[in-house]
């Protein structure tokens, strides 16, 4: 684990995200699917940051807003202090140098119809960031470093395996020699065995590159093992931010221990207490619960929780949580 | 390791089938797609060496030899193998020298279908929105009104020529290649690697020429082949109607137009380039469902 | 579901007003119309006093809102160039003959397409399906107008069993009406294949079937109704297939309806008539689509979230 600089590099505040809902002849705006609802955090440069929760709480979302693959419904992204809606041209193609992107579904995201080494080079030539013409040196360099050999390069995509292709995904970030790379998913439809390969080779390369990452995952065990902070997320909201180990030992939100008690137990863990698990179901994002948006299914609930909407509380260093039990 | 019972296989003499029987069980397959593929062959050296393979001048006229019956018919001569028409023209000449006209209509009207097509495809499909509901609009547009009367009232009022037959049938044709276009593009922008040419920061054009468009491809060959048969037919019916090439240059609607008056007496005047628009738009469909077999046999629709 | 009716609606309208515009502006892709109108010995004072009293010499987007208003308050198409009549009761009178014909066809068509299309889905594979639907390609192949010439040589000339042309009795029709239905065939059937394999893979036949059923009953009562979906869905489509071919049948079979009034009045350019011609089918055509997208929405509810 590498030790985290002080310096913010990426700064989110408030971000909201809604998707309006139309209806009628006019195709009127009659509601929002709240996606993302006021979300802040901090990642900096060299830490490795967690994103987690279940599907359908909005974390591919925040991913795309951090992308700029949608424009924000509220809320500011202040990248390297650069606000991000702000960006010229030039600027946004800077952005987009820095800032790079993995996806989830490895038979998706490459073109079928490409060779590797077209699509890992393709960006290379395109904005010009070998010198000499070299472009298949550096694709092949990137290849070796995924722990792909010289001789993929003339294949295409689906001649490889998940694994293998996630691979190539990743190197085709690394082409544009970004600063910040955000995994969606990254393993998520990849076999349990070749996850913890995929997990490793980005903390790897993580030193051998300077980079941050910022993973969203719906597994928690998933980002344990590599992640310096993690970020709960529920229905649009932040629930708690913890590093790694307060997390995993002293977690505060009821609904981290609920998803913790569902981890299976393996190894040094201490064996939770199967208490405290979830009822019912996630409520639609288009009307979240009043007041605290997790209330409907907390064990832990009181009538306050109904009416009021908890703010982010410093629970002990660099913990937060958002639970009125906190607040008092 | 012990000694353990394994069980072994039987060793069967399995022998592979050699790669000549497996282009053979291809092409046996692909049957119909040779067939039209020879077709289209034999067209594309008719229209081409037409002067080497006719054997008379189309244009030639002798009066004393009009109206004879083709050579398999009482009364027909080796000489004139499928008869001659009012003028005395040697019927097959002209069919040869009419696949000319076929094909260069056809494919040059196709050409243009495909292009503004599939561009305001791609645009209507990868924008959507505004774009999409006005470009939609004007397919709908143009798909209500029919062929016929559009390419009719065209070619009437610029008046009939073969660049303009072909402008005709290219306006008219368009929409089915926007709405094919369309409809697979909005399928294809959603895909995580068109997100991701876009955090690559590569550009519109860059991402709907070089990722979406070939990824169309496949569609968009099979649908030109099998229109290039629909160009041919409606081609030929705007001559027929007397709104397509004029005379005396061969074209197979103009020739069914003419045969039309000898319909009762000299049937084969009529029957002989219908029959060669028949066979014709037969062999390209053929040929056009091979491919769509061969290129991607998830497309087979029915 | 409203909503999604009344946005059609509009929809068709614009559709129609469009297409109307187009073939109105299409005259003055000549520039000068006039000319185009007139015989070609016309004196230039003629030509002028024509132009001036079909009022073709003002601005052209006047022409075409006094064009739009005369036909959606009188109904006025102008009068008929070649016989002075109003365009539009021309085309009145020639409806039921292609009305007629039209019906005769669609019968025909369907009572063949609907069987044919059943069974080779239901047989799919075997020597019938691959039969059946070799016909398909060849029927799609085959240009409208030869195979009805080829009707009338083989039953008119060699047979002389039917009149080959002229509309006085029902056998006049026989001829017209197997071309016209040979054209619609090939894709219908095709439709109502492609429609009952899409059904018949589904599982809830499989439960039918499991239930013990007999497959006639199966067939007829579970699949049949939902593999007519996709015919519906194209009734507009199949409204314009079935336009176009009325044009080339009427015309290979002097057969007295809209079709061939269509063909002679371009050729005469009778603009008047021509206009009311594809008014008329432009209506019917989105009328047709507008339709059928209302009945598949009422059919198939996930259509309905559009």
């Amino acid at each position: 684990m590498t030790h985290i600089g002080a310096d913010p590099i990426l700064d989110v505040r408030g971000l909201k995200k809604y998707f309006p809902i139309k209806t009628g002849v006019l195709k009127k705006t009659t509601g929002f699917v709240k996606a993302v609802d006021d979300i802040s955090f901090i990642l900096h440069r060299g830490e490795t940051l967690g994103l987690v929760g279940e599907s359908g709480c909005g974390k591919s979302t925040v991913g795309r807003c951090l992308m700029k693959l949608y424009d924000i419904t509220g809320g500011e992204i202040y990248f390297n202090k650069n606000n991000i809606a702000n960006f010229n041209n030039s600027e946004l193609l800077d952005y987009r140098m820095m800032i790079q992107m993995i996806f989830q579904d490895p038979y998706a995201s490459l073109d079928p119809r490409m060779r590797v080494r077209d699509i890992i080079g393709e960006a290379i030539r395109v904005h010009k960031l070998s010198k000499n013409n070299s472009w298949k040196e550096d694709v092949k360099n990137l290849l070796n470093k995924v722990g792909l050999r010289e001789s993929h390069m003339a294949r295409y995509p689906h001649e490889f395996s998940g694994g293998q292709r996630q691979r190539i995904g990743i190197a085709r970030a690394l082409a544009m020699k970004p600063k910040l790379i955000i995994a969606d998913e990254p393993v998520s439809a990849l076999d349990v065995s070749i996850q913890a390969q995929i997990i490793n080779l980005l903390d790897r390369l993580k030193d051998d590159f300077g980079l941050s990452y910022l993973i969203i995952a719906h597994d928690l065990a998933v980002v344990e093992h590599i992640s310096d902070r993690i970020i709960v997320m529920y229905l649009g909201n932040i629930m708690e931010i913890a590093s790694d180990n307060d997390l995993y030992n002293q977690p505060a939100h009821p609904y981290t221990r609920a998803l913790l008690n569902a981890i299976p137990i393996v190894g040094k863990k201490k064996k939770a207490k199967r208490k405290g698990l979830l009822q019912g179901d996630v409520p639609s994002p288009i009307n979240p619960p009043s007041g605290c948006c997790f209330h409907t299914r907390c064990p832990d609930m009181f009538s306050l929780c109904r009416q009021q909407k908890p703010k982010m509380v410093e629970i002990s260093e660099n913990h937060w949580v958002s639970c009125l039990k906190y607040t008092r | 390791m012990n000694s353990e019972t394994i069980m072994t296989v039987p060793h069967v003499n399995y022998k592979k089938p050699s790669s000549k029987l497996k282009v053979f069980r291809k092409i046996w397959d692909l049957k119909l797609g040779v067939i039209g593929g020879l077709i289209l062959t034999g067209m594309l050296i008719c229209a081409v060496a037409a002067p080497f393979v006719a054997p008379f001048n189309p244009y030639e006229q002798d009066i004393m030899k009009r109206l004879l019956p083709p050579s398999f018919l009482e009364g027909g001569s080796a000489e004139h193998l499928l008869g001659t028409d009012s003028v005395g023209r040697d019927t097959l000449s002209r069919i040869i020298y009419g696949t000319r006209i076929s094909l260069t209509v056809g494919i040059s009207a196709v050409l243009i279908q495909v292009v503004i097509g599939v561009f305001l495809g791609l645009f209507a499909g990868y924008y959507g929105g505004k774009t999409d509901s006005a470009i939609s609009f004007m397919v709908n547009v143009m798909m209500g009104f029919p062929f016929i009367l559009f390419a009719m009232s065209l070619v009437a009022v610029i008046g009939p020529s073969l660049q303009n037959i072909i402008f005709a049938l290219g306006i008219t044709g368009w929409p089915v290649f926007t709405r094919v276009t369309r409809v697979e593009t909005i399928k294809i922008k959603e895909s995580e690697f068109v997100l991701c040419a876009k955090t690559l920061a590569f550009g519109t054009m860059r991402i709907l020429l070089k990722h979406i468009l070939p990824n169309l491809l496949p569609t968009i060959l099979v649908l030109g082949t099998v229109e290039i048969a629909r160009a041919i037919i409606r081609e030929s019916l705007l001559s027929f109607l007397g709104l397509g090439i004029q005379p005396p240059t061969p074209s197979w609607g103009m020739m069914l137009a003419e045969g039309r008056d000898y319909m009762l007496s000299e049937w084969w005047l009529a029957a002989l380039p219908g029959f060669a628009i028949f066979l014709s738009a037969l062999g390209i469909n053929f040929l056009g469902d091979a491919i769509r077999d061969l290129v991607d046999p998830h497309m087979r629709k029915s | 579901m409203k909503a999604y009716i009344v946005r059609r609606l509009f929809q068709a309208i614009a559709v129609c007003l469009a297409i109307s515009m187009i073939s109105f502006f299409l005259l003055f892709l000549n520039s000068d119309p006039a000319l185009l109108l007139l015989p070609p010995e016309a004196e230039i004072e003629d030509i002028q006093i024509f132009k001036k009293s079909m009022g073709l010499d003002r601005p052209v987007l006047i022409q075409y809102l006094d064009f739009l208003k005369k036909i959606l308050l009188h109904g006025d198409f102008g009068n008929s160039f070649v016989s002075q009549t109003p365009a539009l009761t021309l085309v009145m009178e020639r409806i039921p003959a292609t009305l007629n014909l039209s019906l005769l066809a669609v019968l025909l068509a369907n009572a063949l397409a609907i069987p044919m299309g059943i069974i080779s889905a239901v047989k799919r594979y075997t020597v019938i399906d691959n039969l059946i639907t070799f016909l398909a390609l060849v029927g799609q192949a085959m240009p409208l107008y030869w195979f009805g010439i080829m009707l009338i040589i083989i039953f008119g000339v060699f047979l002389g069993w039917l009149p080959i042309s002229g509309s006085d009795s029902f056998a006049h029709m026989i001829l017209p009406s197997i071309t016209l239905s040979a054209w619609l065939l090939p894709v219908n059937m095709r439709l109502v294949r492609s429609g009952m394999l899409d059904v018949l893979n589904q599982d809830y036949i499989r439960t039918a079937r499991a239930k013990g059923l007999f497959e006639r009953t199966v067939i007829i009562k579970h699949a049949f109704k939902n593999a007519m979906i996709p015919m519906v869905t194209v009734t507009g489509m199949q409204l314009s297939l079935l336009l176009g071919g009325a044009v080339v049948t009427e015309t290979v079979f002097a057969w007295p309806g809209l079709g061939r009034l269509a063909v002679e009045s371009i050729r005469m350019g009778d603009y008047p008539v021509v206009q009311a011609i594809v008014v008329f089918f432009a209506l019917c055509v989105v009328i047709g689509n507008l339709l059928a997208d209302i009945l598949t929405a009422f059919i198939d509810p996930r259509i309905r979230l559009e």
